[in-house]
């Protein structure tokens, strides 16, 4: 009994509403996927970097015959001698963990793997194009500042990479994403508030004769809030679901093809899309109570 | 029933109380006319009784209750036990007769199997047999007026509260309303009845309490309307 007579009002009260209630939906749906889109974003982060950062090396490339860096123009690539002082030289600070040296051969074969589906770069490029470069793995990756000082610009070195600077920087712009993301959620949810208050507000005023009269017949608070609370729960919940299909669709084509693009196996699991999600619909659904609560006791004298 | 001791009420900007220093007495199962010119204060009376206001000062007593201790939570519980009819009948547009006397009911969370055996007997006390899914726009002013009776008594309070019921209705059709308010009254109802209608209070010969600013100035039991000191 109960139950049926407030969601018929709830119904009624929808209905009443509906543009009101779509826009409400609206911005709550968007909000949310924000909302959503900045903790993926914030999870695949924090998933690469601990994929990534066993794997970054300090890159030592070595010079080639008719190389294009002008500490490489004087010789005719790296000889022998050189290569095994560098070898020495490398094996020997103290922040090294391990080195090892790819040849041309071993370069060109990973080259391929990365680029397996780029036919025409894979035929323009040959063995004798792809540098020889060691590989220097450190004990704490944070601590290459010194190694590339001390190998740059020695004699057969053509250039040295830092694999974590382009993580860094790739980083700091998923970290400006999420940022961006976040706050534009936080700027929906601000205007999803205010919706709510408003559609309450109209609601409460097109159903001022029905509560009247609860009043007066003695029906509690809670009885004649509840229908209220519901509309704003109600269209939270819709919201929600939108929200959840908008980050699916999101994990689908947006993170999982960058993870495809960048060659990595750090894709976002569905259980964190899935808490994400709940997470989420639970936001809304607070939110639009909240907000729905607060305006009935500004709006509605019990 | 209702009890008032020394109470004034004074609304916030102005200066002259509502009620001044009212004392009066309605016992269980009296019918008590309140009458007095408009803004002597009989509708502050009847909203003091529902805790729609607060007195400044003095004690209310409702159904044994003491209000300046009933707290919020319990107001709607107060307010089961009091019906309610207004010169302008409040009825919901949109529902038919049924449906606002069932309305009353179905609020306060009371089980359909109930509703669906005592709103036709109700409807039947006011005299609506027949017309129960009218809806209020196909009846009549007196007839809507019943229906507002019907919502204020279906779920039998103790005390009934009409507020100039008969205002917006003929005189011919108000001797019919005072019949239905008398046979509520005689359930043991205890029945306060604001009015300005003179023929009414003198045909019906009942207690009749006369306000004029705020004050009490007469309480007569088989009174009438006019001066008859």
């Amino acid at each position: 009994m109960r139950a049926n007579f407030i969601f018929s009002e709830v119904w009624i009260g929808l209905r009443r509403n509906l543009t009101m209630t779509i826009a409400v939906v609206v911005t709550v749906a968007i909000g949310m996927a924000l909302l959503g889109v900045g903790l993926m974003i914030s999870s695949q982060i924090s998933s690469m970097r601990d994929f990534w950062t066993d794997k970054v090396e300090v890159s030592v490339f070595l010079c080639k015959k008719n190389d294009a860096f002008p500490q490489c123009k004087t010789s005719g690539g790296v000889n022998e001698q050189e290569q095994a002082d560098l070898k020495a030289e490398i094996e020997a600070m103290p922040q090294v963990e391990q080195v090892t040296f790819e040849n041309a051969a071993e370069a060109y074969k990973n080259f391929r793997t990365q680029n397996a589906n780029n036919t025409v770069l894979l035929s323009a490029i040959q063995v004798d194009d792809m540098p020889e470069s060691f590989r220097v793995k450190l004990k704490d990756p944070n601590t290459y500042a010194a190694v590339i000082e001390a190998l740059s610009g020695r004699p057969g070195v053509s250039n040295v990479i830092n694999q974590k600077e382009l993580l860094e920087k790739f980083f700091g712009l998923l970290e400006k994403l999420r940022w961006a993301a976040l706050i534009i959620a936080i700027i929906l949810v601000f205007a999803a508030t205010l919706q709510i208050g408003n559609t309450v507000r109209l609601s409460a005023y097109n159903r001022r004769r029905e509560t009247g009269i609860m009043r007066l017949v003695g029906a509690s608070n809670l009885y004649i809030q509840l229908p209220f609370v519901m509309e704003g729960v109600i269209s939270g919940l819709i919201g929600g679901v939108v929200a959840a299909m908008l980050l699916i669709v999101s994990k689908v084509f947006l993170f999982d093809a960058v993870q495809v693009a960048l060659n990595n196996n750090s894709e976002l699991a569905w259980e964190t899309v899935a808490s994400v999600i709940s997470l989420t619909m639970v936001v809304g659904v607070i939110i639009c109570v909240l907000a729905s609560f607060f305006t009935l006791r500004r709006y509605l004298r019990v | 029933m209702i009890h008032f001791d020394n109470v004034t009420k004074v609304y916030v900007n102005q200066n002259r109380p509502a009620l001044d220093h009212v004392s009066v007495d309605v016992d269980k199962g009296e019918f008590v006319f309140l009458v007095g010119p408009s803004g002597s204060g009989k509708s502050t009376f009847l909203r003091l009784v529902l805790k729609e206001e607060r007195p400044n000062s003095g004690a209310i007593h409702v159904a044994g209750k003491d209000l300046a201790r009933l707290s919020n939570f319990k107001i709607p519980h107060l307010r089961r036990r009091i019906g309610c009819v207004f010169q302008d009948f409040r009825l919901l547009p949109n529902k038919n007769v049924y449906e606002n006397v069932a309305f009353a009911l179905e609020v306060i969370g009371k089980p359909r199997r109930f509703i669906r055996k005592v709103v036709p007997e109700v409807v039947e006390l006011v005299g609506l047999e027949g017309k129960a899914h009218r809806m209020p726009d196909e009846l009549s002013g007196g007839e809507q007026q019943r229906v507002a009776m019907a919502r204020a008594f279906v779920n039998r309070p103790m005390i009934l509260l009409a507020d100039e019921p008969t205002g917006n209705i003929d005189p011919a059709t108000s001797i019919g309303i005072m019949k239905v308010l008398d046979r509520i009254n005689r359930t043991g109802t205890t029945v306060v009845m604001a009015t300005h209608d003179a023929a009414i209070v003198d045909s019906m010969r009942k207690r009749v309490v006369e306000l004029e600013d705020g004050k009490i100035v007469r309480d007569q039991s088989r009174g009438v309307y006019g001066q008859a000191y």
